[in-house]
């Protein structure tokens, strides 16, 4: 016993090397940012529009990501068709905005199927925030209330006949779904990249930073916004209502939370309701952001969107929004170093790192929600 | 009693004439399926060359994938990326330096090898961290790693590289050129151009194949068939081995209780390191065959996430721990899921004279032959295809976990306790 304790400094490092490894190559780029900023080869524009970039992309990633924390929770298991409801959110969500902002304008054939096969001038049909509030406002509830009533339908078919089957079964099955909702958005959809907004019609102002600025335009604070809103809206829902604290219940020990009567069905009912409900608003606000709507934007998010809750603790709905921002600022910030086709892997590839160094996430074990 | 139980009661228990029958049903549609189409004997048996080759490519993927999972239980979603892997890696070192990317020249022996260890390498890179991951975190950490394989291949960065002066790289988006394969090295005097003659015993080859009426190309096409099927048969066998060895029943013990084997003092976190870089090596050198039979270069768009799921639609067919149901699966799959829609549509196509494809969905609900025409377009055939793909796994995931062949789960005693004799028996 002496010896464990006389090498306890050793066995600490021993066991935390990689934790230790970690934070000492993040404070290595930290370093770097830091002289690059100095010398001026990052000039404090490009270095401010970055960490903006960032922000945007990791509240969107952050908000997909809490319908995510709340399933992985409550149902323990990766639900890969995840990143499919963002899109098929988005694409209802963009249906409904079209029709009413382009009605009279096009062909109601066009409206419907956003644009796609059937050209529409994003210019005359002149959507933005400013323009056309109301037919974006009705085509978000639609997009949350319409992911959130298929997030249940899809529950009923496909993982209520399965839950007593194993997290990997549920997977699998998870990613036939992922394929067959992706692949009958591109049947009736066909593929193809949509334009959505009004680039000249958005306002825009500039924030000068040192000699050069940073644009920030009314898409992106409207996502930053609203994705706030919801974020904290969830947390007063789980923190103070009786649903929450069901859920909290259920995901810490869900034989425990039946015997003190609470109905797991239901709560499961209402854990993809608001989970669905949150990925659908997420979607249509990311396409908002982006201006451009494609079948394959929501699975290419996923792995992503799987990084910022598992930086955050899965399970944990504050970890996921704190890991879509970290995932978002780093990934952005990946590409003073990077070449842009690499942002991608470079994003996986600190998943994957926190991952192995630290599976509980970095905020923690927090497994409740 | 399912009907795939009466036929296997019909046929026998025997694996091999189970598997021999489905064959030669699964032959007997697609040759239907030609003479529907209006195809010459030629014509024939270049379909039935092409359902052979995909059936074998998918089965040797399916077997490997068994020893991940079926075997050692490890949920492994990264196949591509390991694939990936090994055909980038063997057609660097074979390339003939004169190529673009160009290669290294190697004799193909070394490159396969080489590819095949490669794939190993970084399968046990891997292996070695993620293990400690529960099993969904594996699948996660798979996942991303593929995809990261596939986005630094197609990179700029890696398009050409120079190591020791001489110049190799992944071509970036444009591909990296493979060497030859082996069957035109035997039946072709300059193997790399496409305009050579045979070699003596390609000009008998082709002379044989003539008088039945097949062509060169058809030909050469069935002969990388057989060898691909050999393979499939040194898999088959391997995995047999592996499953009754030692090693294999430690593993199997693995996958039902971990802890069991741990305390029978098996180094558990070793054994499945090892099966999954050979697991890994195995889909290393089934992407190596299969490529370097396709065609003479490869892309790395072609190891998508897609093509990870392709292989587990396979296995989980054929039910995953069963070795002939990997082999069954993969063939059914092949032909059925993957190559089947296309013959359907051509034939659809022949037979109802189908006009050009409408614009739109609203289009194609204007009149049934509209719809045909939207329904049976490549793009949306395509699509539908993996809809279907979707459905099936989800329906054999839920209804059929244990797959076509019913509950063959390799067991991990020497002897099935769950036969022990009754009480009564004797």
């Amino acid at each position: 016993m002496a010896s464990v304790e006389s090498s306890s400094g050793r066995t600490f490092l021993r066991e935390n090397l990689g934790t230790v490894l970690f934070f000492v190559v993040g404070a290595l780029f930290l370093l770097d940012l830091v002289r690059r900023l100095a010398t001026g080869i990052v000039s404090g524009g490009r270095f401010g529009t970055l960490l903006w970039d960032g922000i945007i992309f990791g509240m969107a990633i952050g908000l997909a990501g809490i319908g995510l924390a709340l399933t992985y929770s409550i149902l323990s298991f990766a639900n890969f068709a995840h990143g499919d409801m963002v899109t098929v959110g988005a694409f209802a969500g963009w249906m409904v905005t079209f029709i009413i902002a382009g009605a009279g304008k096009f062909s109601w054939q066009a409206l419907v199927l956003i644009g796609g096969p059937i050209s529409v001038s994003t210019h005359d049909l002149g959507i933005s925030v400013v323009n056309t509030p109301l037919a974006l406002l009705v085509g978000l509830l639609v997009a949350t209330a319409f992911t959130a009533v298929l997030a249940v339908i899809i529950d009923r078919i496909v993982f209520r006949p399965m839950r007593d089957q194993s997290g990997i079964a549920l997977l699998i099955a998870s990613v036939g779904v992922a394929l067959a909702l992706r692949h009958l958005l591109q049947f009736f959809f066909q593929t193809g990249n949509r334009g959505l907004t009004a680039g000249q019609l958005t306002p825009s102002m500039t924030v000068p930073i040192g000699a050069s600025a940073v644009t920030v335009n009314a898409h992106e604070i409207t996502l930053v916004v609203l994705a706030g809103l919801l974020m904290v809206a969830t947390h007063v829902l789980l923190q103070y209502t009786k649903l929450g604290t069901a859920m909290r219940a259920m995901a810490d020990n869900e034989d425990l939370a039946q015997v003190t009567g609470i109905s797991t069905e239901r709560v499961v009912l209402l854990t993809w309701l608001l989970g669905g409900g949150l990925t659908g608003a997420a979607g249509f606000l990311f396409a908002l952001d982006q201006g451009t709507l494609t079948t394959t934007f929501g699975w290419q998010l996923l792995l992503l969107i799987f990084a910022a809750v598992i930086l955050g603790g899965i399970g944990s709905v504050y970890g996921a929004i704190a890991g879509g921002l970290i995932i978002g600022v780093a990934s952005r910030l990946s590409l003073l170093w990077l070449p842009g086709e690499l942002f991608v892997a470079a994003a996986f590839v600190v998943m994957i790192a926190v991952l192995i160094i630290r599976p509980k996430g970095l905020l923690g074990g927090v497994t409740s929600v | 009693m399912s009907a795939v139980a009466r036929a296997r009661e019909w046929v026998g228990v025997s694996d091999v004439r189970l598997l021999l029958a489905v064959s030669i049903g699964l032959y007997a549609l697609f040759t239907f399926f030609s003479v529907a189409l209006g195809f010459d004997l030629n014509g024939t048996v270049n379909t039935l060359q092409r359902i052979t080759f995909l059936s074998a490519v998918y089965a040797m993927l399916a077997l490997a994938l068994n020893l991940q999972w079926g075997y050692a239980g490890l949920f492994n979603i990264g196949v591509a990326g390991f694939m990936a892997v090994g055909i980038y890696t063997m057609g660097m070192l074979s390339a003939s330096p004169q190529a673009s990317p160009g290669g290294l020249g190697l004799p193909l022996p070394l490159g396969i090898l080489g590819g095949v260890l490669a794939a190993a390498l970084v399968g046990a890179l891997i292996a070695i961290p993620a293990l400690r991951l529960k099993g969904d975190y594996l699948a996660i950490v798979t996942l991303a790693f593929a995809e990261i394989i596939r986005l630094s291949f197609r990179s700029r960065a890696m398009e050409e590289f120079t190591i020791a002066g001489t110049t190799i790289g992944t071509g970036g988006a444009d591909g990296l050129t493979l060497p030859a394969d082996p069957i035109r090295r035997l039946f072709y005097e300059e193997p790399g151009s496409l305009v050579s003659d045979p070699s003596r015993l390609g000009l008998e080859y082709f002379a044989g194949a003539k008088m039945l009426g097949i062509e060169e190309n058809v030909a050469q096409g069935w002969a990388y068939a057989v060898l691909l099927l050999i393979f499939v048969a040194l898999f088959y066998w391997l995995l047999v081995r592996i499953g009754n060895s030692p090693f294999g029943r430690v593993l199997k013990a693995i996958r039902e209780d971990e802890t069991v084997a741990q305390a029978l003092g098996k180094d558990v976190r070793l054994f499945k390191i090892k099966a999954f870089a050979l697991g890994a090596g195995l889909m290393g050198l089934a992407s190596i065959l299969w490529f370097m039979g396709e065609g003479s270069f490869v892309i790395a768009d072609t190891f998508e996430p897609i093509l990870t799921f392709y292989v587990f639609v396979a296995l989980i067919i054929g039910g995953s721990g069963s070795n002939t149901g990997s082999v069954l699966g993969g063939a059914v799959f092949a032909s059925l899921l993957f190559e089947g829609p296309n013959f359907v549509r051509r034939i659809i196509d022949n037979t109802f004279e189908v006009g050009s494809q409408p614009d739109t969905i609203f289009a194609a609900f204007g009149s049934p032959d509209a719809l045909l025409a939207y329904v049976f377009s490549d793009f949306n055939l395509a699509a539908l295809r993996i809809v279907l793909l979707g459905v099936v796994l989800i329906y054999l995931i839920q209804r059929r976990p244990e797959g076509l062949l019913g509950n063959r789960k390799e067991i991990a005693s020497t002897v099935d306790l769950s036969e022990r004799p009754q009480e009564g028996d004797q």
